[in-house]
Order: structure tokens, then C-alpha cells, then sequence
């Protein structure tokens, strides 16, 4: 058993809020950031449903004070934004008085800016700024330079669905090997034309509300966010008499190796990552005390998760639900938005509900938790599992 | 009918990327999924875009798409039924 | 905490790398501004049910990965780790292309799932079965780094025994356009023997894909130690040597220790110099090599010199067309890798014969 990794901050924002606490009223008051799509145009938009968030490319750059001159594409605002937050929330203001590092994760990076300019780059002189911001590590770059990040350990982790979970897994392992003595770790994905239709491709957009854990699931919506967690190690903790929010306490990453996109039926890969995790963590199953579930709302995720989770937790499972009623599947982000609503239910001895649900899946009789629910919480299990069979799960501790 | 029997051929191979495949070798009633020429999940994906783009037949469930395309004796039937192209 | 050895290699690139018991015995010059890595015959790894999805770089990275397996005799490993500065690029071309000019019209799922960054990793691992670890790193040149330091940590923390590691991007048409646009390519025609002398700007673009098995049990196809990994995002040109030295000292080494320093040097006349500014004063005796006018710049391409550095390490070999200056060493123990691209993200990577 390791003993648990410090988290001193976290911001966010996502389709139910500009930060923290905007977040924070949103899931207790069960407002959905669901919406039909308002800032891309897609022949798809009647046939989907987004987590968009409100702000526009013009009030982010304001936000951040950002010249004319820049190009940050929407991934990047939305990450540096979040990110910033995160290191107030820490108290941090020189980034570097200690061993900083940032993993940032992102799976559409700068894709927005190109689709957008396709034809332009080859003839607009003004538009070509972004053709640099297009790889993926560019929002990471451009978020350790708004921290004042320098020379030091900065690299950008991309797993499809499961990214910002690795991310905070890889943050927590450098803090134990002594290579950092802080790091912020997250992700960050803004919608795109390029993933709303490889997603319609594969046939898993719902075109209405998405019903995690429902019978008559139809898929998921895709949603935009950013959120960053600031782990930093007892040393510092105590030398600057930081307040811990809670401890990354166990994490694993296992791979389903079945299909490029689908999950195994049973769910090998979820189950090996979440008992992988409990033992990292030195915790019985039962000791788990919410799972804030991947809950995608497709007709293959909610089976195979739920099924893993009957097979880890047996007899014993405990209240569960998916956020993504609410925030819409951020991609990369979801790992770190996740973690963010597992740490306030952790704050706050709440389990957040699992909205838009009416009918029992037939497989098996497990229900997720429908209204929101007060209990002493001290472990909280965040499942996030990808394409290309990778099955994260981070458990989040009020103890060390 | 033969005429969109081989069609149908052609269309696989070359939505599929099928190389070493050709027209000859897949028999009419052949399984298209599992055993036969072991297309997948992925695949059929595909073959319910080729649909569309050449027929015009829309599939909103890609469940149906199972039974559909069993053979291409079934799915040269099921287009000539369906097609609005 | 424990060694960690680099048990295998495979390298495809724009050399004929990828057979293990040849050293660069013939080397290929190329009078171009983009050289395409030369292909296997991948009819003999991988079967066409599965290649007929794949794009350049996923089917060198599993040759790459079948090839470092098999040296190393291993049929599965514990964890797989990929670095990717671009990710599956050709696909990703491909399906934005075909949202643009068939308006969201009959687009087919198969370019997006190859897109996705860690597509490789993915694909490596239903190939093998393997249900452990899984990440792939995307960061510029530091993308294979970080997967080198990731897998280093494990083994020495004894968390894993043995962890396939690789770098791999491919070239594809329309990023290459848009980078000539911006003059990230030379603009016109270099002989790679004239690459140092470049007065151009902008490097000579390459693809390929460089895989290992790094493993905390040495046995006899090991090639050299990892003994150390850093990874910087930011280096002002003036503390670079003093970081290479502070990197020597944390690892109980002085410069006269190295036998080798090996530079991703890439002909762009606006970033070299940072090269020369390493090399020429502190470490101005020290035996230099470097090896983009053999493989090209590409995100990942610093995963060829390792694959250099490991083979000059076992063979004791150092071939003329890498040589930098005409002070090779007797013997070669330690070999210090220094990479950055366009002045960001910079690695240092202290290898060590066992």
C-alpha cells in the first residue's frame, strides 16, 4: 500500500460552469449543460445533443488577455483557463520555487483551428499562425507558459477517453519517484466538426438527452471542458502548510485488448484497472463508497462497465452514478472533470445524481443512484475507459 | 439481379480495402461476418455507408445491419427492395 | 532500485534499419526535402485482414514491435508505451479531408479510429493480448522521451519487468504542404551529407517508427543501460551546457567520463547553433555524432538516435557517416543524447554499456 498523493487545487470549466463552484451548484441543483450544438455549423445539428460551453473563443482570449496576435486554438484557452484556476486555488504564485511539472491531455488539440482553415492555410497569410498550434503537446505549451512553467517537465499524455485520468496517474507516480515536487495535471477538448463526425460515423450520438445506465440508451452527446488538479508532495504540503482537498490514493490503467473501439462484453479491462487500483490503494472493495462511473450512455459501455463492476464490487456495489447527463462525454477531459466532481463529493458527502434515467437495464438489476444523496464519504472510485482498450480508474481518499 | 450481386462485390472490396480479395472468390451465399470472409463490428459500419452513398438506403441502427448483411444474396435482395438510388 | 536494460531494437526508417544483424552497412543519401522511411516487406508480419486498415505508421510500428519482441524472446510484455509527436496522420488527413469536401456526407469510421493518437499502442496490444499498462505520449520532440521515462520509473521501481517502448510518425501530404508553407521544410533540395552546412531554414522532414523492449533483467541481447532520462520545456541557450553538466554531476559523471554525446542536429540554420552552443566549449573534446541526415526530423526522430546510441554501445562501432568530429573514443561506455526541435521541449538521455 502507497501512501496517498496530495491534492492542494482544481479548477474547471465545462458546459455547467466557469469554474469550481459554478460546477458545484450545477450538479446539486441538476442543471444540465445539454443543448442542441450553437457554435459550429454541422448538416448534424438537429441530430445531436453537446455539453457546449457558453463562452466564445473572443471572451475566453479577453479572459486570459491574450493579444491579436495569438493562436491559441479553443483547446488551449479552454486548458489555460482551468489551469490557472487550479493554481489559485493552490495558492501558488511562483510557479517555480518547486520542482513544477504539468501533464496536460487532449485527443483534439488544434483540430479545431484546421478544419476551420483547411483551404485557408494554403493561401491566407493570416490564418497560418495556427498551422503550429495543431499537434497535440501545442495547448500543453501554451498552458505551462500562462502557469509560468519553465524548465522543467512538461509533456502531454493522449489515450482517447481514458487521457486526463492517465494524466493525474503519471502526475502522481513522478511526486513519488522525487522527479517533481509538484505537478498539474488535467486535460482539455473543445467540440470539433472532426470528432462530432467521427463519433456519427461509429453510430453512438444520441439525438437527444443521453441516459446513462438506461434500458433505452441511444448514445452518448459529446461535451467541451477543461480541469486541472495540482498534486504536490507531503514536503511541500508541509512546508507551506497547504490544505489538501483530498489524495490520489489508487490508480491503474489496464489495457481490454478486444477491439479497437468496442468494450469487451464483460468488461475485462475495466475490472482489471479497478482492482488494480483498490489494491495500489490498500482498500477492500467495500471501502469504496461512490463510483462516479464512465457512464457514456452508449449501448456498449454501460453494459460492459456495469458488468466490471458487478465482477469487482460482487454483492457489495455501492452507489454509482454518471455525470455525463449533465457535462455531455468530454473526451480527453473527462478524466479531470470527473476527478473534480469526485473531490466536491468527497467536500461535500455527496453522491450527484444519475439524470435522465427511467428504465432498468435487463442485464443486470444494479440501478446508479437517481437523486442526489447526502453520506459520509471517504473513498471515490472515477472510472474512464477509451478506444484502443484503455481502462483507467482513479481513487480518490479523504486519507492519506 | 447479377449485376448488383457483383456491384455489391466490387463495392466491399473496395470500401474494405479488401486486396487480396477478388470478385471471384466471394460465392453469393458465402457468411460475410464470422467465418467466410470474417468481416467485423467495423466493417459493417462501413458497409452501412456504402448503402447510403450508392442506394440511398439509410440504416439508423447498426444492429440491422447484421441480418442485412449476412450474404450478398440477402443484401443484394434487401437493396433491390429498398433503394432509392 | 533497479537497472534498467535496453534488451532490443527495431528501427524502421529512411535507412535499411530494420535488420538487427546490419549496423548502417549501407547507407542511403538522399537530394531531398522529405525522405520517406524504407518500407519492410509487411506481408510477413501482419496479416492482410488487419493491414488493410493500417496507414504507414501503425504497420511500421508493429513490424518495429514484432521485430523488438523477437529479440528480445518475448511473446507478451507487461506494459506498452508509445510516444507520437502527430499521431495516426495520414487517417487524420483522410477523414478531415473528406468532411471538408463531402460536407459530413458519407464519411466511414475507419479513418477516425486510425486518427486517434494511441491507435498504435492499441493495435499493438489486441496483436499481443497484452492487458497491462497502455500510454502513448504526445509532446513534440519530447514525445518518446516520455515514454522512455515513464517506462524507466516502472522498472526501477520494480513495477513492471518488461515494457515495449517506441517512437513512430509518418509523413502525409497535406501536413507536409502546410509545413513548407510556414518553412519548417527546406525549401529546397539538401544532399544529407551537406545537412550540417546548411545555411537554410527549416530541416528535412522524416518518418519512421523505433521500438524497444526495456527490461529490469539484463540478459544477452542487451544492448546498454538507460541510466538516465530529463525532459525540459523550456532552456535558455545561455544555462544549456550548465544543464548538461548538472546532468552529468546528478548522475556521479564529469564530462571526461563521456565517451560519446550524440546531437539531433537537423541542417535549420535558426536552431542548430543551439547544438554548437552545447558543444563547443565545455564539451569541445568530446567525441560527437549525429544522425537527422539519416532519418529526417520528425517529432520522434531523437527514438533513432537511441536506436544509434544502443547499437554503437553493443557493437563498439561508431560508422564514419555519423561521426560530427574526428575524435572517436577507444571504447564507448557512456553516451550522452541531447535533442530539442525549434528551440523547445529538450531531452537529455544518459545511456551506459552495461
Amino acid at each position: 500500500m502507497s501512501r496517498g498523493v496530495a491534492i492542494t487545487g482544481m479548477g474547471i470549466i465545462s458546459s455547467i460552469g466557469n469554474n469550481v463552484d459554478d460546477n458545484y451548484q450545477s450538479l446539486i441543483e441538476e442543471k444540465k449543460g445539454i443543448t442542441r450544438i450553437s457554435k459550429i455549423e454541422t448538416i448534424h445539428q438537429n441530430d445531436i445533443m453537446v455539453g457546449e460551453i457558453s463562452l466564445t473563443n473572443k471572451a475566453l482570449e479577453l479572459q486570459l488577455n491574450l493579444p491579436e496576435s495569438n493562436n491559441y486554438s479553443r483547446t488551449a484557452l479552454l486548458g489555460a483557463i482551468a489551469a490557472k484556476q487550479a493554481f489559485a486555488s493552490a495558492g501558488i504564485k511562483d510557479a517555480n520555487l518547486y520542482k513544477t511539472g504539468l501533464i496536460s491531455s487532449t485527443s483534439v488539440g488544434g483540430m479545431d483551428k484546421t478544419e476551420q482553415n483547411y483551404y485557408a492555410y494554403l493561401t491566407d497569410a493570416s490564418t497560418q499562425k495556427y498551422i503550429k498550434g495543431h499537434h497535440a503537446g501545442d495547448s500543453t505549451q501554451k498552458i505551462a507558459e500562462q502557469l509560468g512553467i519553465e524548465q522543467s517537465l512538461v509533456t502531454t499524455i493522449s489515450t482517447a477517453c481514458s487521457s486526463a485520468a492517465n494524466a493525474i496517474m503519471f502526475g502522481a507516480r513522478l511526486i513519488k519517484s522525487g522527479q517533481l515536487d509538484r505537478v498539474v495535471v488535467g486535460g482539455a477538448d473543445c467540440l470539433s466538426k472532426f470528432t462530432i463526425n467521427g463519433f456519427k460515423t461509429l453510430m453512438i450520438l444520441s439525438d437527444t438527452y443521453n441516459t446513462p445506465f438506461d434500458d433505452n440508451r441511444k448514445g452518448l452527446n459529446l461535451g467541451e471542458a477543461a480541469a486541472f488538479l495540482v498534486l504536490e508532495s507531503d514536503a511541500v504540503v508541509q512546508a507551506e502548510n497547504k490544505k489538501v482537498l483530498a489524495y490520489v490514493k489508487g490508480y491503474a490503467n489496464a489495457n481490454d485488448a478486444h477491439h479497437q473501439t468496442a468494450s469487451s462484453e464483460h468488461g475485462d479491462g475495466a475490472t482489471l484497472a479497478m482492482n488494480q487500483a483498490l489494491a495500489m490503494a490498500g482498500l477492500k472493495a467495500k471501502e469504496i463508497d461512490y463510483i462516479n462511473a464512465h457512464g457514456t450512455a452508449t449501448g456498449n459501455n454501460d453494459l460492459s462497465e456495469g458488468r466490471a463492476i458487478l465482477r469487482v464490487f460482487g454483492e457489495d456495489v455501492p452507489d454509482f452514478s454518471s455525470t455525463k447527463a449533465y457535462t455531455g462525454h468530454t473526451l480527453a477531459a473527462a478524466g479531470a472533470i470527473e476527478a473534480v466532481y469526485s473531490i466536491l463529493a468527497l467536500q461535500n458527502n455527496v453522491i450527484f445524481p444519475n439524470l435522465n434515467f427511467k428504465t432498468q437495464m435487463k442485464e443486470f438489476s444494479i440501478t446508479p443512484q437517481l437523486e442526489s444523496k447526502n453520506k459520509p464519504l471517504t473513498n471515490v472510485m472515477s472510472n474512464s475507459f477509451g478506444f484502443g482498450g484503455n481502462c483507467s480508474t482513479v481513487i480518490f481518499s479523504k486519507e492519506t | 439481379m447479377n449485376a448488383l450481386k457483383l456491384e455489391l462485390k466490387q463495392h466491399i472490396i473496395e470500401q474494405l480495402n479488401l486486396e487480396d480479395v477478388a470478385i471471384e472468390d466471394i460465392a453469393d451465399d458465402d457468411k460475410l461476418f464470422g467465418d467466410g470472409l470474417a468481416l467485423d463490428s467495423i466493417d459493417a459500419l462501413e458497409i452501412i455507408v456504402m448503402l447510403d452513398k450508392n442506394y440511398g438506403i439509410k440504416l439508423t441502427d447498426p444492429k440491422e445491419g447484421r441480418a442485412i448483411f449476412e450474404s450478398i444474396e440477402v443484401m443484394a435482395n434487401y437493396i433491390s427492395e429498398h433503394r432509392t438510388k | 532500485m533497479k537497472n534498467v536494460y535496453i534488451n532490443s531494437v527495431c528501427s524502421i526508417s529512411a535507412q535499411k534499419t530494420y535488420d538487427n544483424s546490419d549496423f548502417l552497412d549501407e547507407v542511403i543519401t538522399y537530394n531531398d526535402t522529405v525522405i520517406p522511411a524504407v518500407n519492410p516487406n509487411y506481408k510477413d508480419f501482419i496479416p492482410p485482414s488487419a493491414s488493410r486498415r493500417m496507414a504507414k505508421g501503425i504497420k511500421m510500428s508493429i513490424v518495429a514491435a514484432k521485430i523488438a519482441l523477437n529479440e528480445a524472446d518475448l511473446e507478451n510484455v507487461d506494459a506498452i508505451i508509445t510516444g507520437t509527436g502527430m499521431g495516426g496522420l495520414r487517417d487524420s488527413e483522410k477523414f478531415l479531408k473528406a468532411i471538408i469536401e463531402n460536407e459530413e456526407l458519407y464519411l466511414t469510421p475507419t479513418p477516425f479510429i486510425q486518427s486517434t493518437h494511441n491507435t498504435v499502442g492499441g493495435q499493438i496490444a489486441l496483436e499481443l493480448g497484452c492487458k497491462g499498462y497502455n500510454f502513448t505520449y504526445v509532446h513534440s520532440s519530447v514525445s518518446f522521451e516520455s515514454a522512455l521515462l515513464d517506462a524507466t520509473l516502472q522498472l526501477q521501481l520494480d513495477e513492471a519487468n518488461n515494457i515495449l517502448i517506441g517512437g513512430v510518425d509518418e509523413l502525409a501530404d497535406y501536413t507536409v504542404k502546410i509545413h513548407r508553407i510556414v518553412k519548417h521544410i527546406k525549401a529546397e533540395e539538401i544532399n544529407s551529407n551537406k545537412l550540417l552546412a546548411s545555411k537554410t531554414k527549416g530541416a528535412v522532414f522524416g518518418e519512421g517508427a523505433n521500438f524497444f523492449v526495456l527490461s529490469n533483467k539484463k540478459q544477452t541481447s542487451s544492448y546498454a543501460k538507460v541510466l538516465d532520462v530529463k525532459i525540459i520545456n523550456t532552456l535558455p541557450e545561455d544555462t544549456l551546457e550548465q544543464s548538461a553538466i548538472s546532468f552529468l554531476e546528478a548522475n556521479n559523471l564529469q564530462i571526461k567520463d563521456l565517451d560519446l554525446l550524440i546531437l539531433g542536429n537537423n541542417g535549420d540554420i535558426d536552431y542548430d547553433h543551439i547544438y554548437d552552443t552545447l558543444s563547443s566549449n565545455a564539451f569541445n573534446t568530446t567525441p560527437k555524432a549525429y544522425y537527422k541526415h539519416l532519418c529526417g526530423e520528425f517529432n520522434t526522430a531523437s527514438s533513432f538516435g537511441i536506436w544509434l546510441a544502443a547499437k554503437i554501445l553493443k557493437t563498439q562501432q561508431l560508422p564514419n557517416e555519423v561521426q560530427l568530429n574526428t575524435a572517436p573514443s577507444s571504447s564507448y561506455k557512456t553516451v550522452l543524447l541531447y535533442n530539442q526541435y525549434r528551440g523547445e521541449n529538450h531531452s537529455f538521455v544518459l545511456l551506459g554499456k552495461d
